[in-house]
């Protein structure tokens, strides 16, 4: 079963004399249950990608199949979220200030239609190990750790079947670092989700997922086994480099 | 390693920066000594460890209701402490130069980068803007920028995190200072580009004889770039050894931060968590004084 098939995908930005081509013909596959990354350096386009099967980067072309539907245009039908949903790097950020965990979480579940969002606050806050306690605190009140936490408790809201990780843990301490990545591999190992992670980080890599494209100016240069990445078996010298760079 | 002990450029004996609050007065940073030669000189910990703050005291960035408190700071001989707000303006870029952790809020949004790198390049030298333009160029070729002439016509929302901050280190080297403060200055760049420019910064230490203090939380680059490494845990050094001695070191906390690295060589099923002992930020503090 493929979850994710991403065929011949462009992405561009700007018009004449300032366009960048972002992603240049990126084709890979993800199956239901996998856990794929995205490595390479920053402006590769990883990123990109992952905006742009969820709309956030209007101007794209080729073909995006999620779960058998292929996605068209800048819009994405409601019912395409129930399904993907997205975590983004800088846990700081992509919090509402003035909103408290429980209106984040709670807004989240009404737009999605789903009835008792009091208990259901409450289950998902369990689950990512965060408890009653941070329910009323708003996002000043939390740490970086915390708060990220409460960003994957908004995306797992929807019960979504394929999560996007864009660079979850890089903006947050390595004793911490330690702790979302052992939760993101609880999660997925219960509610059997499909992972869709970018990093610049190859251990991070390697740690969290099962095979992996390596980017580099837009383009996807090699798609390989953890287990091949591992054993120094990069056929790419661009991969062999970075590989070089982070052991 | 260089010519650590012949001059100490810096020498901070028993610095504390404090913030009183409706709670009582919070410490951030508690009774840190260390002294900096011709070297590349690593602080690490986690967020909250006090090493930006540590880095910020320094250049007197502290402001009211902070309190920073020393024996002495000297810079060369001179106590920093004891200048004027216009002597410390005359120190800050020209002598002591500072990278902040994040090119989003040190960069203004409103001027082209190019604008930006002119200016501060004509602050410190009476060069013409045509030769500042070409000065400016050539820096951010040595900080690997592809496309440099789209890039000065950019403004800062339209670069990448990595880009912008290899801007930013371009802005702080061109006046050329003795001292370096680099305050998590690779953390938002991949592995590739963080080794061009810690090979820059490096140039730099050994041409020039400057000197760099390397904020970090990541212990293997401090590992593999520094001379000698600080480990700072709530407010206080807990550990000073030699940088390429760190992965022998002794520390719990230290020892801790370590293991929960995810490592390509030896996967896990599980990362170590670090469990916290209370009695590491009671401890006094380690001098990393020479």
């Amino acid at each position: 079963m493929t979850m994710l098939d991403v065929n011949g995908l462009n992405v561009w930005f700007g018009k004449n004399r300032d366009r960048v081509d972002a992603v240049k013909g990126a084709s890979f596959q993800v199956g239901t249950g996998e856990s794929f990354g995205l490595v390479g350096e920053s402006g590769s386009g990883k990123s990109t990608i992952l905006r742009a099967i969820t709309g956030l980067a209007p101007d794209w072309s080729g073909i995006i199949t999620v779960d058998g539907t292929p996605i068209t245009g800048k819009k994405r039908p409601r019912g395409f979220f129930k399904t993907v949903q997205m975590v983004f790097q800088d846990p700081y950020a992509s919090l509402h200030p003035r909103h408290s965990v429980d209106q984040v979480l709670g807004e989240t579940l009404h737009l999605h239609g789903f009835d008792d969002i009091d208990g259901r606050v409450a289950k998902l806050l369990d689950d990512v190990g965060l408890g009653q306690k941070f329910r009323f605190r708003y996002p000043h009140q939390l740490s970086g750790g915390q708060r990220q936490r409460v960003a994957i408790a908004r995306a797992l809201a929807p019960e979504p079947t394929l999560l996007l990780l864009d660079e979850p843990t890089s903006a947050l301490d390595v004793s911490v670092q330690a702790e979302i990545l052992n939760l993101l591999a609880d999660l997925r190992a219960d509610r059997g989700l499909t992972y869709l992670m970018v990093s610049h980080d190859l251990s991070v890599i390697g740690h969290m997922c099962d095979r992996l494209a390596v980017m580099r100016n837009g383009e996807i240069v090699e798609i390989l086994d953890v287990d091949a990445l591992r054993a120094s078996n990069a056929a790419h010298p661009y991969s062999q480099q970075l590989l070089e760079a982070s052991l | 390693m260089y010519g650590t002990c012949d001059v100490s450029l810096l020498d901070v004996k028993n610095l504390w920066v404090k913030f009183p609050s409706r709670h009582g007065v919070f410490d951030a940073v508690r009774g840190v000594s260390f002294t900096l030669g011709r070297e590349r000189l690593g602080i690490v910990g986690e967020s909250g460890s006090g090493k930006s703050m540590t880095g910020r005291a320094i250049l007197r960035l502290i402001r009211p209701p902070g309190i920073v408190e020393a024996d002495h700071i000297n810079l060369e001989g001179v106590d920093l402490l004891q200048k004027s707000e216009k002597d410390m303006r005359a120190v800050r870029g020209e002598r002591i130069s500072m990278v902040m952790q994040d090119p989003k809020f040190s960069l203004n949004p409103v001027m082209t980068i190019g604008d930006q790198i002119i200016e501060a390049y004509r602050l410190h030298s009476s060069a013409s803007k045509a030769e500042a333009y070409t000065k400016s160029l050539e820096m951010l070729e040595a900080v690997s920028i592809r496309d440099p002439e789209r890039v000065m016509r950019a403004y800062p929302h339209e670069m990448s995190g990595g880009m912008g901050q290899r801007i930013m280190i371009a802005m702080m080297l061109i006046p050329n200072p003795e001292i370096l403060i680099a305050d998590e200055p690779t953390s938002a760049l991949d592995v590739s580009v963080q080794r061009q420019v810690l090979d820059i910064m490096d140039r730099l230490v050994k041409e020039r004889g400057m000197g760099l203090i390397f904020i970090s939380h990541d212990l293997n680059l401090v590992a593999d770039f520094c001379d000698r490494v600080l480990i700072m845990y709530a407010g206080r050094i807990v550990e000073v050894c030699d940088a390429d001695k760190l992965h022998d070191a002794q520390h719990p906390y230290t020892r801790g931060l370590l293991n929960s690295l995810p490592r390509l060589d030896a996967p896990r099923d599980r990362l170590e968590v670090l469990k916290r002992d209370p009695a590491w930020s009671d401890a006094e503090s380690v001098s990393g004084r020479i």
